[in-house]
């Protein structure tokens, strides 16, 4: 369906990434978000704040984020798109919840500016020391969604894209910007509301005595949603649950439940690749990138493309599920690929671990509080085709 | 000739247990052990819910974690077994996410008073429209019977070997303080008077809490030699006194002591969602539409 020309701020703007991000956010139908004051990300709120009195929907200021990441899924019980926002030192109290999120097939986005950890680290500088935070933080076994915007007008456009994954597959969608592309400012177009698709909930039309709360078939693993009010009396739990929702303290209801919730992503992981290429046909050498660090491989990439090297760029846009097979079938026509990251090595483990060996894997890491420096992602580069 | 089932249910009479419409029977028998009041203070509860006039489409039960945190899962309503301490924030997120809905809160001592407690404080503060029933046994039962927030000075707990020597919090005052529209505490002696406030707490605007104290017959009280399930709410009909309106100050409990029981506070604030809707229509006049109205 199309966007609600309410809450869509159609023009030309010139604006930041947080608030950037927060505009999309409205224009996928996100109602409702809580949030806790940290930087970089606040601004995100703060402008959800201001916006959504006029467009119709509400914002909490919780006493936490473990109380945000928790109030946005009693949200999107009640039936609202949601999403809570924060940065580094907030996404390590929301972790529990991630888990929640998961196992109750809670729509909702999760938006981290990722800032320089560990611990209160550098909170106004840039990192994306988060990556691999959100793919095993809360405990046990799951799958997430994870986008990485490079620009306030991808802040926008893919925001909605987070929003309407996370309706589609009912599970935590992560937005996972950076100090640098929250706070740069950059033109941002807001297209028409009619232009904009947004992803209904899918909300069941069948009669609360003939609804089974998790019940799914084969060809969508994930289950239909109800909002509480509806009579559909519906009882859900962090525990080990049945398709009804019942708790169930069993190894098989536990391997039921786990085989659904990862095959649900897993089955599709070719509909969630997002990987914008730049001449990796024919290239000898293949530099990954994603988030803002993309901008600065880009600088390198042209100056190596000058001195007459034959470099492809491979943008991660959706960085989790990571697309493995992707590169492992780059991997046996090239010689050897480069990631720069602004973290000492997080998703180059997935690169690797797809790669197998096949070829050449050159990290650039980085500890964080800038960005690279171009040159010495050239060097890399250059190491590379030696 | 007239059976029963497990559940008492008559099979051949029309007259059937008011409860039974509220309950999700099919989950019965329930987890509780022999002796618990929590069972107890359900029957009140499904009670005051069955004769309360709402509409029970439109009522939400929202429960963390431990013994009275499965509550939720036999209430047949909307009902929702959150995370440890979290009940009420995914409580406060479910009534903003639909204002009509009418949220009860329902879960224990340790998730609502040590992991949840600035949960509560905050939303009584903001004066969410929310009715929090806390079941207070004195301990944590679901993990063997370790020291809580509200374990008197004295009786031994798992992680008190030697005997509680930290002080514990006077919910009522806690609850007065941080300002609770209506503050009740029972125990489940006072079945009516239990089912009463919580009828009177369902149609209550705002923060209201409700402390029901509940025997732990299997760890609290064989612990300290307390006897089964009946000693202790023989303790509660012989210990507790009635005193309506007292003062929360006074209410704070002792080791087998005096129980000062009744409705303490009974007062009208306006709630998070009428202080919003009011403060916005002022502030951004007509371009503003009341939110959930």
């Amino acid at each position: 369906m199309k966007a609600d020309p309410k809450g869509v701020l159609t023009g030309v703007h010139f604006m930041d990434g947080d608030h950037a991000a927060c505009e999309g956010a409205i224009a996928a139908g996100c109602r409702f978000a809580a949030g806790y004051p940290i930087t970089p990300s606040t601004e995100v709120v703060e402008r959800f704040a201001a916006r959504i009195p006029k467009v119709g929907g509400v914002f909490i200021q919780m006493e936490d984020e473990i109380a945000s990441s928790i109030a946005i899924q009693g949200a999107a019980w009640a039936g609202k798109k949601v999403m809570s926002v924060t940065s580094g030192p907030g996404l390590s109290l929301m972790m529990e919840h991630i888990g929640f999120a998961v196992w109750t097939e809670t729509p909702s986005v999760w938006v981290d500016v990722q800032r320089c950890g560990p611990s209160t680290g550098l909170p106004t500088q840039p990192a994306q020391q988060d990556m691999q935070q959100i793919k095993w933080g809360s405990h046990g076994d799951y799958e997430i969604i994870a986008l990485s915007p490079n620009s306030p007008q991808e802040c926008f456009d893919l925001m909605i894209t987070a929003f309407n994954l996370s309706e589609t597959y009912r599970c935590p969608v992560f937005f996972m910007m950076d100090e640098v592309v929250g706070h740069m400012t950059e033109r941002v177009e807001i297209p028409p509301a009619d232009k904009i698709e947004v992803t209904p909930r899918k909300y069941t039309n069948k009669k609360p005595s003939e609804f089974t709360l998790y019940a799914t078939t084969q060809d969508d693993l994930a289950p239909e949603m109800i909002k509480a009010g509806d009579g559909y009396k519906i009882h859900t739990t962090g525990l080990t649950h049945d398709d009804r929702g019942y708790p169930v303290m069993t190894a098989a209801a536990q391997k039921k439940m786990m085989d659904r919730l990862i095959e649900k992503i897993r089955r599709n992981l070719h509909k969630l690749v997002d990987v914008r290429m730049d001449n990796c046909d024919g290239a000898d050498i293949v530099v990954v990138s994603y988030g803002i660090t993309s901008r600065i491989a880009q600088a390198a990439i042209d100056e190596a493309r000058a001195k007459g090297l034959k470099v492809g760029h491979a943008r991660l846009v959706i960085c989790w599920p990571f697309p493995e097979s992707l590169f492992r079938e780059m991997a046996s026509k090239i010689k050897a690929f480069v990631f720069p990251e602004l973290n000492m090595g997080q998703m180059v483990r997935e690169l690797d671990r797809a790669v197998s060996g096949k070829a050449r894997i050159i990290p650039v890491p980085h500890a964080g509080g800038t960005v690279h420096e171009p040159e010495i992602i050239l060097n890399a580069i250059l190491e590379a085709v030696r | 000739m007239t059976t029963m089932t497990t559940c008492g249910e008559y099979k051949d009479l029309d007259i059937q247990n008011p409860v039974f419409k509220v309950l999700r029977r099919e989950r019965i028998p329930h987890i509780w052990c022999p002796g618990c009041g929590i069972g107890t203070s359900l029957n009140c509860f499904a009670r005051a819910l069955a004769g309360c006039g709402l509409n029970l489409d439109k009522v939400a039960v929202v429960s963390g974690i431990g013994c009275t945190g499965r509550v939720a899962g036999y209430l047949n309503l909307d009902s929702f077994h959150t995370t440890h301490g979290r009940a009420i924030p995914f409580a406060t997120g479910l009534k903003l996410g639909n204002p009509e809905l009418n949220v009860v809160v329902y879960s224990g001592d340790g998730d609502l008073f040590a992991i949840g407690g600035n949960h509560f404080f905050h939303a009584a503060r903001r004066n969410m429209d929310l009715l929090v029933v806390c079941v207070n046994n004195y301990t944590y039962g679901m993990t063997g019977g370790q020291v809580a927030p509200t374990t008197p000075l004295g009786p031994t707990q798992t992680t008190m070997p030697y005997g509680n020597f930290e002080p514990s919090f006077n919910l009522p005052f806690v609850a007065d303080a941080c300002g609770a529209t209506y503050v009740a505490r029972w125990t489940i002696y006072h079945v009516r008077q239990l089912a009463k406030a919580m009828e009177e707490g369902l149609l209550k605007k705002g923060l209201r809490f409700i402390e029901v104290l509940c025997p732990c017959p299997t760890l609290y009280s064989r612990r300290n030699k307390l006897g089964d399930g009946v000693d202790q709410v023989k303790y509660y009909k012989e210990k507790s006194v009635i005193k309506h309106g007292a003062d929360t100050k006074e209410a704070q409990l002792t080791f087998q002591g005096e129980i000062i029981v009744g409705k303490f506070v009974d007062r009208e604030r306006p709630t998070w969602l009428e202080s919003m809707n009011k403060h916005l229509c002022a502030a951004l006049g007509d371009s503003y539409a009341p939110y959930g109205s």
